[in-house]
């Protein structure tokens, strides 16, 4: 028994270099030259955390743990090997599996202490179950809609918000009752029966566009489930790893929100676009419209060109065919620039990931803010994929939908050019009057073989 | 018992304030790989789930052992692919340096 009080102090001092390294890791995340040294970091203090665990005297059967690791890793390793297109959905399942481990986690530690549970404590764990349940089916429902297993398009009924917030009083109701009474366990299973009805419910109104808010809200109702579980199990350590992780989703969710001029209420009980959608009024204004030789043609004459990508890009797969566009006008003395924003793709970021994929050096890649004063020195802006973030209502028309919302300036650079399907509105349904200026070229057809054929005319291309 | 509490207390509000100091620090560019390796970090409630599977129960030992491996799975699967993923994101971002094709 001598032994043992020095094995505790081992593990907890694995525990504290673990919480350290995650700091640095995070600190190290801040640049894209220190960034992999932060993976690095984190993957050390995780290392050390688990081998610190499996030190733990209590622990006296190794056998469901081993099987469990192995099978998680067999699990994790084709997600962490999946294209980058889908990473969007990716993240979401990983939000959906981080909030199911709390969950269960929290379920058995309720069980294993009723009828002897503190009120704080019972307090914290209902925070921790219910957070975790709908976290777990609000992102499994995101993912869903990412993977296009569910439909993009929001769904709304009448008193939606009405029966979904009346579904969360009732779970917060349950818990207080069980906070008094701990005993009472036939009350626990509404906690996460509830949130997870709960958290699907929340999910069906939102659409395809406002996923970057709602993934980074997921994001840090996971962080925050789990800071939660790190006050019931008494850890350190966890409450510092979900505090972390529940900042990050919360910064992030900040910034989404910023992006679209809409408050959290606003997206999650908004259902955006949806009376556009419904209403479909046709525009039949004319639109002048170009050919990939004449669109190469001036972008060959341009000396500065910004290329504004969006989900488009994404879905149609066309990062590659723009880097090859990127070369061959850089290899004619061309000064491209790539303008996004933040809220363009599925997810924060989701744009830097793909151009980074397709090999554009990442000092290529400029912020909304950055970008922004550049458009009226800029003789180029073509538009690949992206809509409602380049849409001039934003700033002018007060009636849109999306007004106030800050948007890439591209109606004043010298010309714009428009990769787009067809003139069907875009995913929230609203009209851009982008199209309709005189200085707009329409180039109409699927991004990726438009990219390729412009990147032929200029005679560039790897086939 | 109290005053574990509340130390707790402390532990979260100064974790919370680091982290919103260091992440307000990371670049836009750099988002995607953010919500990953934090995904990834966050996956250490596994080893709330280790305990949990590996402990003696006197009663609901079952119940302890399903959802506790269970769990690990869950949280296994979220380091492995998290620090992969967000690994192979990063390798990706380079900056134009002078030898460019």
């Amino acid at each position: 028994m001598t032994i043992l009080p020095g094995l505790e102090t081992i593990i907890e001092i694995t525990y504290l270099i673990a919480t350290a390294l995650f700091i640095l890791a995070l600190k190290w995340l801040s640049s894209p030259a220190t960034a992999r040294r932060g993976v690095f970091a984190g993957e050390l203090g995780m290392v050390l955390a688990i081998a610190g665990t499996l030190l733990h005297h209590g622990i006296v059967e190794y056998k469901w743990i081993v099987i469990a690791l192995v099978l998680g890793t067999i699990i994790g390793v084709p997600l962490g090997e999946v294209a980058m297109t889908a990473v969007p959905q990716r993240t979401a399942l990983s939000h959906a599996f981080g909030a199911l481990c709390v969950t269960l986690v929290g379920t058995a530690e309720f069980y294993l202490r009723t009828p002897d549970v503190p009120r704080f404590m019972m307090g914290v764990l209902s925070l921790e179950v219910i957070l975790g349940s709908l976290t777990f089916t609000g992102s499994l429902m995101a993912a869903g809609k990412l993977q296009e297993i569910l439909d993009q398009r929001p769904r709304t009924y009448k008193g939606q918000n009405f029966v979904n917030l009346g579904l969360l009083g009732v779970a917060i109701a349950v818990a207080g009752i069980l906070v008094v009474h701990p005993e009472k366990t036939q009350l626990f299973p509404l906690i996460v029966g509830i949130p997870l009805l709960f958290g699907a419910m929340m999910i069906i109104p939102i659409g395809g566009a406002d996923m970057p808010t709602v993934i980074s809200l997921l994001n840090s109702y996971a962080g925050l489930s789990a800071a939660a579980m790190g006050f019931v199990l008494d850890s350190k350590l966890l409450i510092i790893a979900g505090a972390l992780d529940g900042a990050s989703g919360l910064i992030l969710s900040i910034n989404m929100s910023k992006a679209m001029n809409r408050s959290f209420t606003n997206v999650l009980f908004g259902a955006f676009g949806q009376e556009q959608a419904a209403a479909g009024k046709q525009e039949t204004r004319p639109v002048r419209s170009a050919t990939p030789d004449e669109a190469a043609g001036i972008l060959a004459a341009a000396n500065k060109v910004v290329i504004v990508p969006g989900y488009g890009m994404a879905v149609a797969q066309a990062q590659h065919k723009v880097r090859e566009l990127y070369d061959a006008l850089m290899k004619r003395g061309v000064d491209v620039k790539f303008g996004i924003h933040p809220v363009a793709g599925r997810m924060p970021g989701h744009m830097n990931v793909l151009l980074a994929e397709a090999d554009i050096p990442y000092d290529k890649l400029l912020d909304m803010e950055d970008v922004n004063g550049d458009f009226p020195q800029t003789d180029v802006a073509l538009v690949i994929g992206a809509n409602d973030v380049t849409n001039p209502a934003a700033r002018t028309d007060a009636s849109s939908p999306i007004f106030g919302m800050p948007v890439l300036d591209v109606d004043k650079a010298r010309t714009v050019m428009v990769i787009k399907r067809s003139m069907g509105a875009g995913f929230a349904g609203i009209e851009n009057p982008l199209y309709y200026l005189d200085k707009t070229l329409m180039l109409f057809g699927d991004a990726k073989s438009f990219v390729g054929s412009i990147v032929r005319e200029l005679g560039g291309g790897h086939e | 018992m109290k005053l574990d509490l509340l130390t707790s207390l402390y532990v979260f509000m100064l974790a919370a304030f680091i982290g919103f100091e260091v992440i307000r620090r990371v670049s836009p560019l750099l988002h995607t790989p953010l919500m990953s390796l934090t995904n990834a970090l966050d996956a250490i409630a596994v080893v709330g789930a280790i305990i949990l599977t590996g402990e003696f129960h006197a009663h609901g030992a079952m119940l302890a052992k399903i959802l506790g491996t269970v769990a690990i799975v869950a949280a296994t699967s979220n380091i492995v692919g998290g620090f992969l993923i967000t690994d192979r994101m990063l390798k990706m971002f380079k900056a134009s340096g002078p030898k460019k094709p």
